[in-house]
């Protein structure tokens, strides 16, 4: 196995009784990559996302992630893996270093390591004044890159987003892509659903989706040329047309 | 035209209301199985009756006169005599297990007391852990050995005496289910108007989808309205539905007016669907008025309407609190005109009790919900 | 080790910071312990009395006044019509009728024979029964009057006589809430354990916190202990408030061992916690968990023998409160509290409730799944 690989699908699928939400994709995810999963609602990007992350378990087909494989593995997957969901996922009735404090701690890391390193988080979002406060009363985006901070905390392999920037204003955007951007240079690869079109030009490599198959996985400027588009926008209104699938 | 216009509307806020509940299998399930729960607990396994208690025998004396009242004891339906025990001191230990509820003791020489000095004695000793039970195992052991003791002196007819004729009105075969299914119609009338209305509109808040609606230009007063109309209507299906099991299952007649019971009944919804709107007007999260609905208006309802506990014997605060819990007026009209039979003329005053709570309590909604909403 | 310690540290803070859940806890017993006992009162007394009375003589008079004299009635009023009487009992200003025949006196005297009516209003068949027993009762020891007045019975009474003597063990002055308040304590404690658990659970579904504990490392008995241990401790803290309670506003102290009753305490917690985690895992919002939990509770706390006795259930029934922790725990505590039974009288109900504990525990450890 190619050690460059941290993501390996292959055939997998997912069906829902007689609904089938991912049709038999394949895909490789190399290390340090910001990899974009692109598709309509209901094409099945969160079904993916969460077949890889251990959340569901495929009907059909292989996938490894980190060298583990998803059906008997999918414990030892999550040591080495982020996730941060569409739906909010920090408690909000605790504070920010608590909320810090309890992920980390879940994860196994020492006290040593989880203070140092909250103080150095917090300076880097500039959260510093608000340790102390109680989740719910912070900005929607200040949440997100707090929420984004939190899944790379221990220091995972890969970190999965899942709209992570679902209803955040364009500064915002630009600031948590930097966040990812700083992630993938530390050696994180990243694997991220979004539905932003300019969102996709940043990453490395683009899969779109539609109706629970892969039909297009390249580099977003290779993408342009195949489908002779002038921007992402195209590629994929072009793609998205032949979907039969509603939501 | 404005007015077909907006009516199309109201009818659409129905159906989507209608939709929400359809489509939550669970919860309907719920919904119209509670009652059906209700009335079979009610009406068959919760009797205030005392029956096949488990008692032991303490006999002394061995002789004729203690095997046949024994006997009799036995046969009684009272009593289930659960052992026969050989020493004082095992009363106590089949006490401390639970085994038995009363112990009757015979002294030695009981049957040659009787037939000698035509007088002897017995003990009777009760669990008395629950008062209620000892008291009344009690009673019903001295009415078998008084009984006993009249027929073994049948012979001699005494002079000067006094016969009681006892007769049972409304009730003949002292049913428990009589007593208890009016309660149960307060009870799940409550639950289903009050706790699922204001959960409904509350639910619709945390979400957000309340907003939505507010800037839709429906009036706003109407919304409320197009949220309480299925409830309304799945009261009245739960109303039939234990009507029908009390009379079907229960042989529990309805033996005045079902138009009146009815009317009542609906006057009844009404009330707690006012209540559940003022809750949903006061709080914002599904679980504060799950809270307010539980102690403000569940709890009140079982303790206070006279249904469970008798309300003459509650201190005099508790009694005068009664008076403001509205199922307590509505027991009174159900017990009235569905077991007594009487009309209108008898139960006008606590109609008119209910219908100004029902008058307060929309007031009181419909200015919260103004004072929000402004 | 590590990782419960910092689910257990996240759970305390939540719970700790949540008033509605606070107010459950502390405001809830004390208000509940404090009304409902004075509420819950079976004991019939103040029965309301209607005479009609068409004989107007002394012996009428007499025995209304004797009966009046009972603690048991109140004379509500004195007609002379049926009518008016069974018209008091419709408003419910009565709940019973003697009625004196014409020529009462004059029939016992002559025929030596006489019959009064009554009437009950027996729609509480229990009410009607005690307080139809308690008037013949009083007619009976009238009767004996009248009857030692005109005759002088012999040396050796020809009616036989069978004295009886009753005595009440465990509660001698009959008080009422020394039996309730125990019970009452029960159905606490449990709605501690299996409502606030499950709905802690469901509430964590439907924000979607739950999906991020379950991509982390978190082994699925750490997540489950994180969640029982708070509220077994909350049970236990309920527990001790309301035994408090009971000592200082009723003067309730248990005969027993306070031993027994946490260490059986201890383990009905698990299996109430274990239903919890059940209800939990079978429904997806806060509404249905509330509303089965609320059926469940129903169920459990009208057939757990809090309010009536189970021996008069039919068979169906009693094989239900079989099943029912609930029955288990109100019949230890009154067995410790009031009867002083030690852990070897409730060895059996320990070993059920053990079983509980295991089967609810070992089911809903086996549908919690981390992936679906």
């Amino acid at each position: 196995m190619n050690n460059d690989k941290v993501i390996t699908a292959d055939q997998l699928t997912k069906r829902f009784g007689d609904f089938t939400a991912v049709d038999a994709i394949s895909f490789d995810v190399h290390k340090g990559e910001i990899f974009g999963f692109l598709g309509a609602n209901g094409a099945g990007k969160t079904t993916a996302m969460r077949m890889l992350s251990g959340l569901s378990l495929p009907t059909s087909g292989k996938a490894t992630v980190a060298g583990f494989d998803v059906y008997r593995q999918n414990e030892k997957i999550k040591q080495n893996i982020g996730y941060m969901s569409q739906k909010f996922s920090l408690y909000e009735d605790l504070t920010v270093k608590e909320n810090i404090r309890f992920y980390a701690g879940i994860y196994g890391k020492s006290d040593k390591f989880i203070k140092e390193k909250t103080v150095f988080i917090l300076k880097h979002l500039h959260l510093e004044s608000e340790t102390n406060k109680l989740v719910r009363s912070l900005p929607l985006g200040w949440k997100q890159k707090l929420a984004f901070s939190v899944a790379i905390f221990h220091e995972p392999q890969i970190v999965f987003l899942d709209e992570p920037t679902g209803g955040v204003d364009p500064v915002t955007r630009r600031e948590f892509w930097n966040m990812i951007y700083e992630a993938a240079e530390s050696g994180i690869t990243v694997f991220v659903t979004t539905h932003y079109m300019d969102e996709a030009e940043y990453c490395s490599r683009i899969s779109i989706m539609v109706d629970g198959r892969i039909d297009a996985l390249d580099t977003p400027q290779q993408l342009k040329k195949t489908f002779n588009a002038a921007s992402m926008d195209e590629v994929f209104l072009k793609l998205a047309r032949k979907a039969t699938r509603g939501e | 035209m404005a007015n077909s216009y907006n009516m199309k509307q109201f009818i659409a806020f129905i159906k989507k209301e209608f939709h929400h509940i359809f489509r939550d299998t669970r919860t309907l399930f719920i919904l119209l199985g509670m009652p059906i729960m209700e009335i079979i607990i009610f009406g068959f396994a919760l009797t205030n009756e005392v029956k096949n208690s488990k008692i032991a025998i303490l006999d002394n004396s061995r002789d004729a006169a203690t095997a046949s009242l024994i006997a009799e004891i036995g046969s009684s339906r009272y009593f289930n005599i659960e052992k026969d025990i050989y020493s004082y001191n095992d009363i106590e230990s089949s006490f401390r297990e639970g085994k038995i509820k009363l112990a009757v003791v015979f002294p030695q020489h009981f049957g040659e007391d009787l037939r000698h000095f035509n007088k002897a004695q017995v003990q009777l000793v009760a669990d008395a852990s629950d008062p209620n039970v000892a008291n009344t195992l009690t009673n019903y052991a001295s009415a078998i050995i008084v009984d006993y003791q009249k027929r073994i002196t049948q012979d001699h007819q005494l002079p000067y005496t006094i016969n009681t004729e006892m007769r049972m009105l409304y009730n003949p075969q002292l049913k428990g289910a009589y007593n208890f299914v009016p309660g149960v119609m307060a009870m799940v009338l409550m639950l289903v108007c009050t706790l699922m209305t204001a959960i409904t509109v509350v639910r619709e808040k945390e979400m957000g989808t309340m907003e939505v609606m507010l800037v839709s230009p429906v009036k706003p007063l109407r919304i409320i309205i197009a949220k309480a109309v299925p409830y309304l209507l799945l009261s009245i299906v739960n109303i039939a539905s234990i009507l029908l099991l009390s009379v079907f299952v229960l042989d529990v007649p309805i033996n005045g007016s079902l138009l009146l019971l009815s009317f009542e009944s609906v006057l009844f919804t009404l009330t707690c669907l006012a209540f559940g709107l003022l809750i949903s007007a006061s709080t914002d999260s599904q679980q504060t008025a799950m809270f307010i609905s539980l102690t403000g208006m569940f709890l009140p309802t079982i303790m206070l309407s006279g249904f469970m506990f008798p309300i003459e014997n509650m201190p005099l605060l508790l009694q005068i609190i009664s008076n403001i819990v509205p199922a307590k007026w509505y027991y009174l009209i159900v017990k009235d005109v569905m077991i007594k039979g009487v009309g209108f003329e008898s139960v006008w005053q606590e109609t008119l009790v209910l219908a100004g709570m029902m008058l307060l309590l929309l007031m009181l909604a419909l200015k919260k919900f103004k004072i929000r909403l402004a | 080790m590590r990782t419960l310690r910092f689910l257990l540290q996240k759970e305390f803070r939540q719970i700790f910071r949540e008033p509605s859940i606070l107010r459950v806890i502390f405001v809830m017993p004390i208000i509940q312990l404090l009304v409902l006992p004075w509420a819950a009162d079976y004991e019939v007394k103040d029965i309301k009395l209607s005479v009609v009375d068409h004989d107007h003589s002394d012996y009428s008079r007499q025995l209304v006044s004797k009966i009046t004299a009972s603690a048991y009635f109140q004379l509500q009023d004195y007609t002379g019509s049926y009518q008016t009487a069974l018209h008091e009992v419709e408003k419910d200003k009565a709940d019973l009728i003697l009625e004196i025949p014409a020529s009462f006196e004059k029939q016992l005297i002559k025929e030596d024979k006489a019959t009064l009516f009554m009437a009950v209003n027996a729609i509480n068949g229990v009410k009607a029964n005690l307080g139809g027993a308690y008037l013949r009762n009083i007619v009976q020891d009238y009767n004996s009057q009248v009857r030692t007045e005109w005759i002088q019975f012999p040396r050796f009474s020809p009616e036989t006589n069978i004295e009886i003597t009753s005595s009440n063990w465990f509660n001698p002055l009959m008080n009422y809430k020394y039996f309730m308040v125990p019970g009452i304590l029960v159905i606490l404690v449990t709605m501690v354990g299996s409502f606030l658990a499950a709905l802690n659970i469901v509430k964590e579904k439907e924000i979607g916190t739950i999906e991020q504990i379950n991509v982390t490392p978190v082994k699925k008995y750490q997540f489950i202990l994180g969640k029982l241990i708070p509220f077994w401790v909350l049970g236990l803290i309920v527990l001790s408030i309301g035994m408090l309670i009971a000592r200082v506003a009723y003067g309730i102290v248990p005969a027993g061992s306070l031993f027994a009753i946490y260490v059986f305490a201890a383990i009905y917690l698990l299996a109430v916690l274990g239903l919890g985690l059940l209800v939990s895992t079978f429904t997806g919002t806060q509404q249905q968990a509330m509303l089965i939990s609320f059926f469940m509770m129903m169920v459990f706390i009208l057939l757990g023998g809090l309010y009536t006795s189970i021996d008069s259930m039919p068979q169906w029934a009693q094989l239900i409160t079989k099943i029912n922790p609930v029955s288990y725990f109100i019949d230890v505590m009154r067995m410790v509290v009031l009867k002083g039974s030690s852990l070897g009288d409730i060895r059996n109900h320990l070993l059920i409730m053990f079983g509980f504990a295991v089967f609810f525990n070992g089911w809903a450890v086996i549908s919690y799944h981390k992936r679906n």
